[in-house]
Order: structure tokens, then sequence, then C-alpha cells
């Protein structure tokens, strides 16, 4: 069985962003970088399918600059075989739809069996990807999964719905599934790892390489910038029913119900 | 400077780990180590799974071979644990009991503890200190004597991390009293041979690592035991003593660069007679300073890790950031700590436990006397 995962490289967690001098964008010089949270949690599903079947190849597949050869090597050295890195500077950062369709073209090439990815990412948030690239592909998908089955023809989610309520569904194969965080204990990439990932392959390539033209983002960000602090905190005091019956009167005073 | 000590992927990935482990297992947990005073056994074993425990020692053994540059990142990332009991407690285990074992060692002697403890099966302790010798290394009175083919030791050693945790100790005995500095020799002993026994000791910081006495009464060891050859124990345990000096800095240089961004994040919230601490020129002026001094600090440690690394001696600069690094650390930690006001005076506050957890680097691992002593020694005088 082959897995592909699509793994994306965001800013660290605690990495300092400040907004570039076009206040387009956060400024990503000196700023540390790791893949995306949720992403882990695919790889971290892809893995435990190869831990109980050692003929499973893990694919990992990122779009993104010279710097995206990092995550790749850690997610070698947490047990992937093998990378592919599109390194495409017109693809990079461009529109969910254009990116689905150069992760298509990947998943064209690599014919896989299943397709992991993260939820969402932590920088962009759209959570549109995933769905977009099963579209392109023609693959049945599944969303926000917490745990997956594999089995002979088939792999059975459990998906997380509004309220806790969870959702059984079963993908004929080749299907896609995006991870939610927490789906898992997500492994360290351990020395032995690190040190063996040495020896597995990064094939590099560009959009026009796989046949993709025209993924230049159609969507522009206007503007980045961080919501003004706001002075006026009113801080009411009293009994509780005071304190109640004050919000109240701020509720219906800002006419915010 | 240290671009090209740490220019490899490998670094990346494995200073990423590191990271995440610290992150992940330590930090959230660094207070319950506190309360216990001692870290959670378990994980050494994590850290042997992860391959952490033996990085500079020979793969035959279950160690990955590689140089100081591993160990350094590996000790400055868990310097950033918030409790410098606990990494302490690692760094005795990775720097401080095993590396006399790893070099001098018998094949046998690896197999049968060495490879256990880069493996985190077992934990290890360095025991040297005694009640009436500390810096002053030759003084110790702990005899070991030859009986058959056993040492039976009688003494007592103190001030030994890992008390509790360990399961064996590099244990340095008077085999022979009349050889002087040739009559000294590293034995291993596990801790549950009987006639051992240990009481704990109340430190007033570094409260995450189990610091205790053992007394050994008539304790039998095989002499397939000692480390080396007999009578080198001396010259041994210098050797063994530089790898915890350098860890020392690293660890705690660390620790205090978090105290900084912590400190200078305090500084930005706290605010006094109408504006943030952060915008008053006493305070920039002093961030400014010590960020300086770590600079500095930072950059001695790493030409020890280099000269290491290219496979020269190390002892004069690791002597001198044994001394300047540690004093860097003691500033940074007693100025963030007044910057803090009342609060850092408080046991949970990140600086008030830093103010007693680095005043042990000026004693610990050789004292600032017993470092500028042999520092004047080797520069001529």
């Amino acid at each position: 069985m082959k897995v592909m995962v699509c793994l994306k490289q965001v800013p660290h967690q605690d990495a300092k962003l400040d907004i570039n001098s076009d206040g387009t964008w956060i400024q990503e010089d000196n700023i540390k970088f790791e893949i995306n949270s949720y992403d882990t949690y695919a790889l971290e599903e892809a893995l435990r399918i190869k831990d109980a079947d050692a003929d499973t190849e893990v694919v990992v597949v990122s779009i993104g600059p010279d710097r995206v050869t990092q995550a790749l090597r850690t997610a070698l050295g947490m047990g992937a075989d093998r990378a592919v890195h599109v390194n495409d500077a017109e693809a990079f950062g461009s529109d969910a739809l254009c990116v689905a369709k150069v992760l298509a073209a990947v998943a064209k090439a690599e014919s896989p069996d299943l397709i992991f990815t993260g939820l969402m990412t932590d920088d962009g948030n759209s959570s549109a990807v995933p769905p977009m690239l099963a579209e392109l592909i023609d693959v049945p998908s599944a969303t926000g999964v917490l745990h997956t089955e594999a089995a002979n023809g088939s792999l059975k989610v459990e998906r997380e719905l509004e309220g806790g309520a969870i959702e059984v569904v079963e993908l004929p194969k080749p299907c896609l599934a995006s991870i939610q965080t927490g789906a898992n204990q997500v492994r360290y990439a351990s020395l032995k790892g690190i040190m063996q990932a040495k020896k597995k392959p990064i094939d590099v390539k560009t959009a026009a390489d796989l046949g993709v033209s025209d993924v230049a983002s159609k969507a522009t960000i206007d503007k980045v910038y961080s919501p003004p602090k706001n002075a006026t905190a009113d801080i009411l005091s009293g009994s509780t029913d005071e304190i109640v019956s004050g919000l109240m009167g701020k509720i219906k005073e800002l006419g915010v119900l | 400077m240290s671009s090209d000590l740490y220019a490899t992927p490998e670094h990346e990935a494995f200073r990423e780990t590191v990271r995440k482990f610290t992150e992940e297992q330590m930090r959230p947990r660094a207070r319950d180590f506190d309360a216990a005073g001692r870290i959670d056994k378990s994980l050494f074993k994590q850290m042997g799974d992860l391959g952490m425990l033996g990085l500079r020692y020979d793969p035959a053994y279950g160690g990955s071979g590689l140089d100081w540059s591993f160990s350094a990142v590996m000790h400055e990332e868990l310097g950033r644990s918030d409790n410098a009991g606990a990494t302490l407690a690692i760094s005795v285990h990775t720097e401080m009991a095993t590396p006399s074992l790893a070099q001098f060692g018998s094949d046998d002697l690896k197999r049968a503890y060495l490879a256990p403890a880069i493996a985190g099966d077992t934990v290890s302790a360095i025991a040297v200190t005694e009640p009436d010798a500390g810096s002053d290394v030759a003084g110790i009175k702990t005899r070991a004597v030859r009986d058959g083919s056993d040492w039976v030791i009688d003494g007592s050693k103190i001030y030994i991390t890992n008390a509790a945790n360990a399961d064996w100790l590099c244990l340095l005995a008077v085999t022979d009293p009349d050889a002087g500095y040739g009559g000294f020799s590293q034995i291993i002993v596990p801790t549950d041979t009987p006639g051992v026994r240990y009481d704990l000791l109340d430190k007033i910081g570094n409260w995450g690592s189990d610091t205790g006495q053992f007394y050994f009464e008539g304790v039998r060891v095989p002499v397939a035991n000692t480390i080396g050859e007999v009578g080198r124990g001396f010259q041994q345990q210098m050797m063994q003593f530089q790898d915890e000096r350098l860890v020392a800095c690293i660890t705690a240089l660390s620790a205090m660069e978090l105290l900084w961004d912590e400190t200078k994040k305090w500084t930005d919230e706290r605010v006094l007679f109408g504006k943030p601490l952060s915008k008053m020129q006493n305070t920039q002026f002093k961030m400014a300073e010590l960020w300086v001094q770590m600079q500095a600090a930072r950059e001695l440690n790493l030409s020890a890790v280099r000269r290491l690394v290219d496979g020269k001696d190390a002892t004069t600069l690791i002597t001198a950031a044994k001394v300047f690094t540690v004093g860097v650390c003691m500033r940074v930690a007693s100025e963030c700590m007044q910057l803090h006001g009342g609060y850092g005076y408080m046991k949970e506050s990140m600086a008030g436990r830093a103010f007693v957890d680095t005043r042990l680097g000026g004693i610990g691992g050789g004292s600032d006397e017993t470092m500028l002593q042999y520092l004047a020694k080797q520069l001529g005088f």
C-alpha cells in the first residue's frame, strides 16, 4: 500500500510574527518554521499503517521554497520513506485551488492508495485544499478525521461532528482523509531515524515538471494587520446579581443581541 | 559563530526533536518534578528510545558515534525545560557518570553498564565528592580494599545527583593510599549492592533533582567493575570533569536565555508609574547589558565545543567558560529577579527559581576558586 501525506511548513508556533513592509503577509526572515501541526497527525496516522504493514510506503509531499527541505527531512526522520518537494515560486503561497492542482498532479504521478492531509493549516486556516484535491483526482474524501482503519479495499474513518458526535464512514480506496489534531500521539523523530533520513530521497520538482501550469494565485491579499488594541474596557463590580444586571444592560446598550 | 557548528540538517532535525520532547514531556511537568524532588525515571527510557543518551558513544553499545556538537544541541534544548534540577539529572547521566566508562571501560563492563544506560534502562550517578573533600578531589577518603577478586568499599559520598533514581554509581575511591595521584580508581557500584544506602538532602534550589548522601559499609563489588586501569581513576575523573563542566555551562546559559525572554515579556506587561517597565531606561540598559554578557558566554561555550569537535584539548576554554558563563548566569538570574520585583521572590517565579538554581554553578563541578586556580596555572602562573 502507498500512502501520500501532504505537509505544509508554517511559522513555528512560538515565532514572533511581524507584518512585512508592504503589509500583505508576515515577515518570514529570521523566524523558525515547523511542520503544520495538523499535518503531523496526518503523518503519524500514515506511519501507524506502515508500523502494522512493513510493505506500506509513505511518501510525503510539500510545496515551498528551499527551507521546506527541513520539514521533509524531519518527516523522513520520523519514518516516511521518501519525499517530493515542489519547489516552485508561483505555486508557493498560491490560493487553495492552485495548491490543490499541484498536489493533484503529484497524486496522479504517485497513484497512492490513501492520501492523508491535515484538516487545515496553522497559517492559512482555510481547510479548503483537502476536499479540492479529492475532487480534482476524483476520489472520495472525509474531513475532520479522528481515527482511521485501513482494510484491503477501503478506509474506515471516524469523523468529528459538532457537539462531540462521531460519524463512522467507510471510503473505497483510493481515498483522502483530512486528519484532525489530537487524532493520535505524534512520534518524535529519533536520532536513528534522522540519520537514516540522510539516505532517503527527496525528489525536487517544479509545477512544470508535473505538467501543471497557471498555478499563480488568483486571490490576492490586500492587507494583513493586527487587530487594534482597544483600551476602553469596562470592569463591572458588585454582587453577582449586580454584575449580571450590569452585563445585560451593556449587551442591550451595544445592541449585540 | 554557531552556524558552522550546527550546519547540517541533522543538527536542525535533532534540535527539533529535543525541543519538542522538552516542551511536551518536561516543561508541563516541571513543577511536578520539583514537588517529587526528582524527575520521572521513565523519561530516561523515552530519551533512550530517541537516541539521546549515547550521542558520542560507540554504536557497538547503542550509541550514535557523533561529536560534541550534537551533545551541545541537546543540552541547549534541555536547558529550556524550566527545571534546572531535571536538566541536571539528565546531564549527570549523559555527561558526568558515563564518559569514563565509555572511554576507558572494558568491553564486558560496557556491555553490562553502558549499553543499558544508553538505552535508558538504567540511570547512573557520579560519586566523587565527600563530606571533607569536594573540589579537593585528591582529599577523598572512601577506601576500596582488594579482597580476592572483589573490592570491599567503605566510606561516604555527598551531594550526589540522581541519588534515588540511580541504578549504579561511577565511584572514585582510594585503592592505594601510598600511591599519591596513582592511588585512585573508578569503580562501578550498583546501588542495590548490600551495604549501600543513601539519605536525600534538602537543597535551596534545583528541586527537581534527587541529591543525596551515600554510605558504603563493607560493599563488595568485583574488581572487574573497575573502569580502566586500577590506579588511573584520578586522571580519568579529571577528564570526565571536562564534559561535566561544559554541559553545566551550556544548560545554565540556555535556561538564562529563556529567563531573559520571559523577563522581557514581563517588563512589557508590567506597568509602573503609568508606563510599562520595558519603556524605562533602567530596564532597557539592564536587559541590553545582560544580552551582551550572554552572547559573550555563548561564544565562549561554543569555542570550547568547537575545539572538542576538532579533536583538540579544550581544558583551558572549558575552565574559562565554567568561571565566566556561570558568573553571567548568576547575574542574569539576579537582575531578572530584581526586574520581577516582589513576584521574583516567589518560588513560582522562574526568576526566583533561577536565582537559587544558578548559584550552584559557582560551587558544583569545581568551585570558581578551583577553576581560577587551575586557569592561572594553565596561563603560566
